[in-house]
């Protein structure tokens, strides 16, 4: 088959493609939204403040590419994503439940009468925790071929308990970036414990993926695969060691280095998804129905593909503006 | 009673998450227009008042616009939870429309939202009301897809159906489906409708807290002008879409007749009744002779659609539930009756010239305006939602039993999750969204109170920790250098306040 000439084969692979790469942008972006989330217990009320006022432009824009992802699953691949949203319906629930509460408190928590402002908080940390939880869930068990079991649900667990961890990582390292004096110290005292997630997250996916299925298995361990893939977890475990020592010198006086461990997470988590998606291409849902199985017609993809052409460019472009003009210290938010 | 299977849970769970869900593109598809003009208007007049009214409305576009999009990531994922038939029969044109519905819609929306909110010191002025626009401009957008998928749904055409799936054959046909004009415009304008009464209803709660300010005045007069140009529109574009509906879904407007068995024309119009679907027909019917024939024919011989021609020959009915589309439409048009009543009777007091406080004769004296007047105002407060949701009821339950006309049955396409897990669903979204429900009306009237006393934030409550720091922020930042008219603890206007959030 050649590559670029039929539709029915480039097609799909471009939409598994943005795809990912929505999936990708979603987890690092939300990933923080949600570790700030997640952060809420540890900070005073007045930090509480400042960790919103860190992520309060940009939530709504990040969580727009989890909308993206599940819209390319729908509309490219349909039947997959039928097969598994419902065999992942409670999770699902939960992280619809959670997306919801996490998104209104951002806005509850100062409209509404102070006296309520407590229980908002607690509503979006809360938010956030489900919807990091359900997320970490929901890989584990994708990682595990969407099967309910005793020791699957066992595994996504565990997924789900790293996913979350890993989540106030990053969410600690973008409050690093962002702030600074006593919140910004407390920020790198969170980033050492978060680090934890990441590493056993990404060490306990990948240790089991190979294990469930024997394909996996031969994708990584046969010769030469094995030496060509060396670059990613030696890459990986390189930025874990950097972040590592980084982090016991850090917050340095002059703000000099301040956005390295952001960039470093950002770079494990594209390692480790690039990792993901090598084991499971070319299945959307997992050793049960491939991408070009899943598609829907050429003719309806090539009407989007045009259309991403010239839109996705453009999004990024004023994404970036965003973050250009809210760049620098978080400021308090204030309508005026 | 229908048995409480997968089918009638996933429909009851879809529906519960749809009108959830349409409450706030309602309020923010237009108010997002609203607020470009109040920002233009302060652009041209340099009037403060327009800009107190941006930054109270922005606030409550904000927090809609919240609700709207976590309701509508949930919206997404239940196609897939509780619909896979949906995307994989008629997936090939659907998917393009949501598509596009996202990439040319939501991050517009989602990525100028934040400058729109937040970025008013933070860029130039020009950049701000240009981010506003986009917005705007992005509801809208986002209005025109979901209506064009929903249209197609109600009268589909352009496609060809192979192997059982539904395969595009022309776009414009698609997108230009014969119901979606009227839809869309009908659906903008109950929008814009809804913001009408929502901006008068909360202005006329602030004037009768006792709040004196030209703001004040300057909305009740905008929702009600608003109000009674838009509501005689939308009832002629409502009449050219009931037509439109007549010629493409006739059991649809059979059921809002609620007219069983009439095929020789003359047929009544039905104010009152309670339809029977034993005995297929109405009981306890008041009617006026000659209606439905003289609206949606012009003439009494027009034969008007009826209810006994959807039903085939061994008894499957074709038509969908009678009572429910009969009487939502009932409650969508006496809405509109009554906001055409409360608009002109607002706007014909409020235009003529009276005496204000001075003793000078002008028009739009707000002080002669009756106190039972802005009662009622304050009880329509939120009417446009009550019209827009039995809108919604007559067109979509009016579509049954098909979920895309002629082409897949909502049967066909549920799935086949246990009935006792959508049932927990369900229950759960359930107590969510009567919960947000509820929060949201009531801190709009919160934030309503709070403006009307013209406090500045942090004085009403006990100041909880942090708020000292807040307010230094307020009174020493760069709000001191508007001319000093906000300082501190003064005259500062609660419209616009917002403590570090």
């Amino acid at each position: 088959m050649e590559w670029f000439g039929d539709p029915a084969v480039w097609l799909p692979w471009t939409f598994a493609a943005l795809m990912g790469l929505s999936i990708l942008v979603y987890v690092v972006l939300d990933g923080f939204d949600l570790g700030v989330g997640l952060l809420f217990p540890f900070a005073s009320d007045a930090e509480k403040d400042r960790m919103i006022a860190s992520i309060g432009p940009f939530w709504d824009a990040n969580e727009t590419w989890l909308v993206l992802a599940i819209g390319i699953l729908l509309v490219a691949f349909p039947v997959a994503h039928g097969l598994i949203l419902t065999s992942l319906y409670l999770p699902v629930f939960l992280l619809l439940l959670g997306l919801i509460l996490r998104g209104v408190s951002f806005e509850f928590r100062v409209k509404a009468h102070v006296r309520y402002k407590e229980r908002w908080n607690l509503a979006f940390w809360g938010g956030s925790l489900m919807a990091s939880l359900s997320q970490g869930f929901m890989l584990g068990l994708y990682v595990m071929g969407l099967e309910w079991s005793w020791a699957t649900v066992a595994f996504a667990s565990l997924t789900a308990v790293f996913l979350t961890v890993g989540y106030s990582f990053i969410g600690a390292c973008w409050i690093i970036i962002k702030t600074e004096g006593p919140l910004q110290r407390k920020a790198v005292e969170w980033a050492r414990g978060g680090i934890w997630g990441v590493i056993l997250g990404i060490g306990a996916i990948s240790a089991a993926s190979p294990l469930v299925s024997p394909r996996i298995w031969g994708k990584w361990l046969g010769w030469p695969e094995s030496l060509l893939l060396a670059p990613l977890p030696v890459l990986s475990a390189a930025l874990i060691a950097f972040l590592w020592w980084k982090l016991r010198r850090m917050p340095y006086d002059d703000d000099r280095w301040n956005w390295t461990p952001f960039a470093a997470a950002m770079a494990i988590f594209a390692l480790a998804f690039l990792g993901l998606a090598y084991s499971f291409y070319p299945y959307v849902v997992p050793e049960r129905l491939t991408i070009y199985e899943a598609a829907s017609a050429p003719e309806a993809l090539f009407i989007i593909f045009i259309g991403t052409l010239v839109v996705l460019p453009t999004i990024v472009a004023y994404t970036a503006l965003a973050y250009w003009i809210f760049r620098g210290k978080a400021q308090d938010l204030t309508y005026d | 009673m229908e048995a409480l299977d997968t089918l009638v849970l996933s429909r009851i769970q879809f529906a519960a998450n749809i009108s959830f869900h349409i409450l706030f593109p309602t309020i923010t598809i237009a108010l997002g227009w609203a607020l470009l003009f109040f920002k233009l208007r302060f652009q041209w007049t340099g009037d403060a008042k327009w800009m107190e009214a941006y930054r109270f409305w922005v606030k409550v576009f904000a927090l809609s616009f919240a609700m709207g999009v976590v309701s509508g990531i949930t919206m997404s994922f239940q196609f897939g939870t509780n619909w896979p038939g949906f995307m994989e029969t008629v997936g090939n044109v659907a998917g393009p429309l949501l598509a596009y519905e996202v990439m040319t819609a939501f991050f517009l929306e989602a990525v100028f939202l934040g400058i729109m909110l937040f970025g008013w010191r933070k860029v130039p002025s020009w950049l701000h009301t240009t981010a506003t626009f986009l917005v705007a401009f992005g509801t809208t957008m986002s209005a025109f897809w979901i209506l064009v998928l929903n249209s197609w749904m109600h009268t589909p055409q352009g496609f060809e159906l192979r192997d059982g799936v539904v395969h595009a054959t022309s776009w414009m046909e698609i997108v230009f489906n014969p119901s979606m004009p009227y839809r869309l415009a009908h659906m903008l304008l109950a929008s814009g409708l809804t913001v009408a009464f929502l901006i008068l209803g909360i202005a006329a709660f602030r004037r009768l807290l006792g709040d004196q300010r030209e703001e004040v005045r300057s909305q009740i007069r905008f929702g009600a002008v608003l109000a009674a140009v838009l509501i005689p529109v939308q009832i002629f574009a409502g009449d050219m879409h009931g037509l439109n509906t007549q010629e493409y879904q006739p059991a649809k407007v059979a059921a809002m007749e609620g007219n069983w068995s009439d095929t020789d024309g003359r047929t009544p119009l039905v104010l009152f009744a309670i339809p029977d679907p034993e005995a297929r027909e109405n009981r306890f019917e008041v009617a006026i002779p000659n209606g439905a024939s003289l609206i949606l024919g012009h003439k009494p011989e027009h034969v008007v659609p009826s209810l006994d021609e959807f039903v085939t020959e061994d008894g499957e009915m074709l038509h969908p539930p009678v009572a429910k589309v009969f009487w939502a439409f009932r409650v969508m048009v006496g809405t509109g009756m009554a906001m055409l009543a409360l608009s002109w009777i607002t706007v014909l007091h409020f235009a003529r010239k009276r005496e204000d406080a001075n003793g000078v004769r002008r028009r739009w004296v707000i002080s002669t305006l009756p106190r039972p007047l802005l009662w009622a105002m304050v009880a329509m407060t939120f009417s446009g939602w009550l019209a827009t949701l039995a809108g919604w009821y007559v067109t979509e339950i009016g579509r049954q039993p098909w979920l895309v006309s002629g082409v897949l049955t909502t049967a066909e396409a549920v799935a086949q999750v246990p009935a006792g897990m959508v049932l927990s669903t369900l229950l759960g979204y359930l107590a969510v969204y009567a919960f947000l429900t509820l929060a949201y009306v009531s801190v709009i009237f919160y934030l309503a109170r709070r403006a009307a006393r013209g406090n500045p934030v942090g004085t009403l409550e006990s100041p909880g920790s942090g708020q000292a720091e807040v307010e230094a922020i307020a009174g020493a930042g760069p709000r001191g250098g508007r001319g000093g008219r906000d300082a501190p603890g003064g005259g500062t206007r609660g419209g616009g306040l917002q403590p570090a959030e």
